[in-house]
């Protein structure tokens, strides 16, 4: 493109020039695209060190919010199984009769929210207590049995969450018959509550260290332009538009996510192949079979995306910032 | 081809650089540029390839107003002039083909078509089998030459050069001299900034003289009452 002379391209002689075609210009786009790309690929390889520190800063930074991540996942599951098993007591009046009592039975178990309803009467109630507490002959002292028959109802699948199993032991509780009722969640929700702690440090610490990614990317590219300073002023008198010269600085980045991202599986793996031999020793204790599960394709394809992401900021910051600033003097 | 208006620049700090500057180069015109170190031969150049914009007046290519320039439109008035420079500003860690290829790369040329261009600037400078080198293994002269390819491999309209013989000696700088007026014999206009008086004297090129930042002269050098 020619501002200052309109027709220089079909004036004769020095002012001939041929003018490229427009579909060749399209077709050459990506070509120069991944030209630079690979260009600056070898720009890396030349000055191996300072990029490797780079991509390893990266690639750590990132390892530590992804090795989070699986423990919350994998703490997420456990937490989840254990919700599974929520159950609820509900004590009965003490005036209502047996045959009363198989009917609220049969009753709720045909409810859709119920999967299993069982019976503890009171005189199992008082057998069990006899046995698990000591008192023993003691309680033959009672004139009578104090204690009241119980229901025990485990929620259907999907009424099993802290929320849904409240909302059905209130329901449950406006039976007749039902004297009050008792649902155990409230360890649940304090389990459920520190694991949402665990999720906001997680994403406070995540932000943190993505910020200092992007500043760390941004200040190699910078020290990258600095030290460029002599080309970028030929760059410029030759005539080459800021978008052309910093390319090169922006794949630079990019790059350094590329090669972060991969560093970042491999430390996070390592990681959690570190810790896991300990935390099979603690599930050990509580007799569970648990297997630590690492990161799946899909978070090992986020983690690379974020790491390039986080490059390309970083370099596009330093070349913003930069690039305009050196002009031929 | 290029009018200046009544131009004067003033730098931050007070120096008046050039004051009230009235000249007009004809296309395919050569003219010699030339005064005292600090007369305000650089930033007569500068003006023209925008590196300054001038306190006032006005500076006109091919009667396009360079004030209607907008900073992101300079790249492309760039491509329009072929810069010569003192230094010749190569790339060092760039052989002499890449060098040269340069305009070509940025323009988005394809590499046949460039490599084309490429070899036939440098043939015309001579250094037709010197591509392959870096410009620490030419002489100072060869360098030169390697700036003038770049500064001609686009075919520009228009070439500044800035001192391009100021560290050569006299037989060489000719040489240099000799170039130019070969690409003036095509229609490329050429302005050419030295203090060299003694290469001028031998050349009958109209000649525009500087003094303190006025344009004290404007014919041939001959014509000068010195």
């Amino acid at each position: 493109m020619s501002l200052l002379f309109r027709n220089r391209e079909t004036e004769a002689g020095a002012r001939k020039r041929h003018k490229l075609p427009w579909f060749r210009r399209l077709i050459m786009l990506p070509v120069h695209h991944l030209q630079q790309a690979v260009a600056s690929l070898g720009e890396l390889w030349r000055n191996p060190f300072a990029s490797l520190l780079t991509m390893a800063v990266l690639g750590l930074s990132l390892t530590l919010p992804s090795a989070l991540y699986v423990l919350v996942k994998n703490t997420a599951t456990i937490s989840g199984e254990w919700q599974q098993a929520s159950q609820m007591s509900l004590f009965l009046r003490k005036d209502i009769n047996t045959q009363a009592i198989d009917t609220l039975k049969t009753q709720w178990s045909l409810k859709p929210e119920i999967d299993e309803v069982t019976l503890i009467s009171k005189e199992q109630g008082l057998k069990d207590f006899r046995q698990l507490s000591g008192f023993g002959e003691t309680l033959d002292y009672l004139e009578e049995n104090p204690l009241p028959d119980v229901l025990l109802v485990i929620p259907a699948e999907g009424f099993r969450s802290p929320q849904a199993a409240k909302r059905l032991l209130s329901e449950l509780e406006q039976a007749r018959e039902v004297d009050f009722g008792k649902l155990d969640v409230e360890w649940l929700e304090r389990l459920q509550a520190l694991l949402d702690l665990a999720k906001d440090i997680l994403g406070g610490l995540a932000f943190l260290l993505c910020l200092s990614v992007v500043l760390i990317v941004g200040n190699t590219i910078r020290l990258n332009i600095l030290s460029q300073r002599e080309e970028i002023i030929v760059m410029k008198l030759v005539g080459a538009t800021n978008a052309f010269i910093q390319r090169p600085f922006l794949y630079t980045g990019v790059w350094y996510g590329f090669i972060g991202g991969i560093l970042a599986w491999f430390a996070t793996a390592l990681l959690i192949w570190w810790i896991e031999s300990s935390v099979v020793a603690v599930t050990d204790l509580y007799e569970t079979q648990f297997q630590l599960a690492g990161l799946n394709f899909n978070e090992m394809l986020a983690i690379w995306l974020i790491a390039i992401v986080l490059g390309l900021a970083g370099s596009y910051i330093a070349v913003r910032r930069h690039i305009k600033s050196i002009e031929p003097q | 081809m290029i009018r200046f208006d009544q131009v004067s620049k003033t730098y931050p700090g007070g120096h008046q650089a050039l004051s009230q500057v009235d000249f007009h180069i004809q296309p395919g015109e050569m003219a010699f540029l030339t005064g005292h170190s600090g007369a305000g031969k650089s930033t007569l150049l500068k003006l023209i390839s925008i590196m300054e914009r001038p306190t006032a007046g006005r500076v006109m290519i091919n009667g396009n107003d360079l004030r209607k320039i907008k900073p992101s439109q300079i790249p492309f008035v760039r491509r329009d002039i072929g810069m010569i420079f003192q230094d010749h500003r190569l790339l060092m860690d760039k052989s002499v083909f890449d060098n040269v290829a340069l305009p070509l790369v940025i323009e988005g040329y394809s590499v046949q078509e460039a490599r084309k261009r490429v070899l036939a600037a440098l043939e015309k400078v001579g250094l037709g089998d010197k591509y392959r080198h870096y410009p620490q293994m030419l002489s100072g002269g060869e360098q030169q030459r390697v700036g003038i390819a770049r500064a001609i491999v686009n075919k520009p309209p228009l070439l500044l050069a800035d001192e391009p013989t100021g560290n050569l000696d006299p037989k060489l700088s000719m040489e240099i001299i000799r170039l130019f007026e070969s690409f003036n014999k095509v229609g490329v206009a050429v302005l050419i900034a030295t203090h060299d008086l003694g290469l001028i004297a031998r050349l009958k090129y109209r000649t525009l003289t500087l003094k303190e930042g006025r344009l004290i002269n404007d014919g041939l050098e001959e014509e000068q009452a010195l």
